[in-house]
């Protein structure tokens, strides 16, 4: 039997030679499962109340915003003629970015066979559940009279007013919507399992009662297995290619625009590496305190990190390459308006805002080829927060800087959020803080059961057990 | 009077255990049984000698017939006689633009295909099972590997089926009610 134990301090050991496992600190099955649960069975911790309280500060904030922003209308924000679309898409396309890196990770490093994905699947996933209910929050307040909302949707109604299918705005109805419901469908599918250990641990009848009706009758039985094996690989598959899909989408709103600077074919390209990056980065932004504060450092590794930090650099690349790109085109189609609204980006009024961007997501991720860096959390949860910074900044670059400025300078206007557009902005976080705060402290964060597959002793032909089997025969 | 018995419970303490104990049962010709794991154990379908899984058919099924089609039909029909509207000189049916709503949809009747058809292959969701009266299956969830053989096998046998199970690697065995 391999007696070798690895730790936080020795896994990094060179991976020709030999390669720490996922699970370190010689854990066992049990101890896997005691890991996890600590956080949702023990006491509260005073660090979880306050951020749970500063979470629920901010969701105020933003109830109180959109309450003041139904009763008088859109006009409290600083909407103005051209820059119809301000904070509210920039914050829109923000977090449905986010909500990328958790079905990326459940389903696109599941096909891969990635194993390190089980670390940190669960929690991106609901991760990824929390940005785009905030994403969707946004569209919803900004149709102004919000109880016309069901418009969006073919309802059969009275005037016989039916929406338009050719239109890229109502494919994003779809897509958001339904990429919603299926990473609910698959995080809840990767639940089930977790769900008949708390169960089955639980002390008050409450709690039994209450993990026992969504862990639904799940008896560990191998015939049940097999089928959801088969379930999980094809929810994998389905959630890559629409995981693909709806930042293309996303992108096709302004894309299949004639605005300068919007009209472009490298949208869903760039817009789908720009989510992903964005993505990683508050995975990375959440979990490494998280694995701190929950002592899960066996669990979530610094290789977790490491391989996390590799996506930002080779993602970041790719936005810091589309960057380059517009502009070559925009020089590249002699088309006079293109060129000037990229000019005007990077020297016009919103200059700063421009290179605000371009230092957070092209600077920073470069930083990650230094394995130092990729390999000291601190380092790399600074740098998730300049990502975060510049992922948001980028969106307001496309959004406002093309609007402002379209083609006719008589109808040029500068825009300046008011008040209540920063109550949305800091307020969505409050939505997503309070939501995350909760799961973390009622549902195992780690995905307990798929972490044990990972594990050497997972396989019933793992050299240690022939060993022991040999030693007792002989 | 006494009560109906449900079946025995065999209680293993690893994979390798388990795996092989499977291997046995398979071969000893029981047909009502089944393995209880904590995570998935791969492999352990062969040495059961399960078939592969049909829940696929059932997403296909789903996404097809619940999805793709209606969801084309129905734009389809919303654009040419639901509103008429000409928009940009465009045909009343540009199925081009319909192509996204109709792969999101069919996306999501695929999933929803995977989820309910893994439940309802397996008979889930149910309020309980007599296994659940078992207090070492507690551990089934945790980190402990059982094999259950019901009393309605034709092969079951009361009397025998505790030295059977015993003379496999069981650690536990336990008779459990219905």
């Amino acid at each position: 039997m391999s007696t070798k134990v690895y730790t936080e301090d020795n896994q990094l050991a060179d991976p020709v030679a030999e390669r720490a496992p996922l699970v370190l600190g010689g854990l066992d099955f049990h101890d896997v499962t005691e890991m996890v649960v600590r956080p949702v069975e023990g006491k509260t911790q005073p660090m979880w109340v306050l951020a749970f309280l500063a979470a629920l500060g901010l969701l105020g904030v933003y109830g109180l915003s959109v309450a003041w922003l139904v009763w008088e209308g859109t006009g409290v924000w600083g909407l103005n003629n051209p820059v119809a679309w301000g904070w509210a898409i920039v914050n829109f396309v923000f977090w449905v970015g986010i909500g990328h890196a958790g079905t990326l990770i459940s389903a696109i490093l599941f096909l891969f066979r990635q194993k390190w994905r089980t670390g940190i699947n669960r929690a991106a996933e609901a991760m990824t559940l929390f940005a785009v209910a905030c994403a969707l929050s946004f569209p919803t307040i900004h149709v102004g009279r919000i109880w016309l909302l069901p418009w969006v949707f073919p309802i059969p109604n009275q005037m016989w007013a039916w929406p338009n299918f050719r239109s890229p705005l109502l494919w994003d109805v779809f897509a958001v919507s339904i990429y919603g419901t299926v990473s609910l469908l698959f995080w809840y599918t990767g639940l089930i399992p977790d769900l008949g250990t708390m169960r089955d641990r639980a002390k008050g009848k409450i709690a039994r009662f209450a993990y026992g009706l969504f862990a639904l009758g799940w008896r560990g039985s191998h015939r049940h297995w097999v089928n959801y094996e088969a379930a999980y690989l094809i929810l994998a598959g389905l959630s890559t290619p629409l995981v693909l899909s709806v930042h293309t989408i996303v992108s096709f709103d302004f894309a299949t625009s004639q605005l300068p600077g919007w009209h472009t074919t490298i949208f869903p390209p760039y817009f789908v590496a720009g989510a992903i990056f964005s993505g990683f980065a508050m995975v990375l932004t959440l979990m490494i305190p998280c694995r701190v504060i929950f002592q899960m450092k066996e669990l979530i590794t610094v290789r977790h990190i490491e391989n996390m930090a590799k996506i930002i650099l080779l993602t970041g690349s790719m936005v810091g390459y589309a960057y380059a790109m517009e502009f070559f085109i925009a020089w590249y189609s002699g088309n006079d308006y293109e060129v000037f609204a990229f000019v005007n980006r990077a020297f016009g009024q919103y200059a700063w805002a421009y290179w605000i961007m371009i230092s957070c997501n092209v600077i920073t991720p470069q930083l990650f080829w230094i394995k130092k860096f990729r390999t000291t959390p601190i380092i790399v949860f600074v740098l998730s927060i300049f990502v975060n910074i510049g992922m948001w900044f980028e969106r307001f670059v496309i959004t406002v800087t093309s609007l402002a400025a379209d083609f006719l300078p008589s109808s040029w206007a500068y825009y300046s959020p008011t008040i209540f557009d920063l109550g949305c902005l800091i307020g969505s976080f409050g939505l997503f803080f309070t939501l995350f705060t909760l799961f973390v402290r009622f549902l195992p964060m780690v995905a307990i059961a798929e972490v044990k597959t990972v594990m050497p002793e997972a396989d019933p032909h793992w050299h240690g057990y022939h060993d022991a089997h040999d030693e007792a025969a002989a | 009077m006494a009560k109906k018995l449900y079946g025995a419970l065999a209680q293993f303490e690893n994979p390798a255990e388990l795996y092989h104990a499977c291997e046995h049962v398979r071969d000893a010709g029981y047909m009502k049984w089944d393995a209880h794991t904590p995570f998935p154990v791969h492999g352990l379908e062969n040495a059961m000698g399960l078939k592969r899984s049909k829940v696929p058919w059932v997403s296909l099924a789903m996404a097809l017939l619940c999805g793709t089609i209606p969801a084309f039909l129905g734009q389809a029909w919303v654009s040419s006689i639901g509103s008429q509207q000409v928009i940009s000189a465009k045909p009343m049916i540009p199925w081009q633009a319909f192509i996204p709503v109709t792969f999101e949809v069919s996306v999501l009747m695929g999933a929803v295909g995977a989820l309910l058809g893994m439940l309802m292959i397996n008979g889930l969701p149910r309020l309980h099972h007599s296994l659940f009266r078992s207090e070492m299956f507690e551990r089934v969830t945790d980190d402990k590997f059982f094999i259950s053989i019901e009393a309605q096998d034709p092969k079951f046998d009361a009397e025998s089926i505790s030295e059977y199970l015993s003379g496999l690697g069981a650690s536990a065995v336990e008779l459990i009610e219905d």
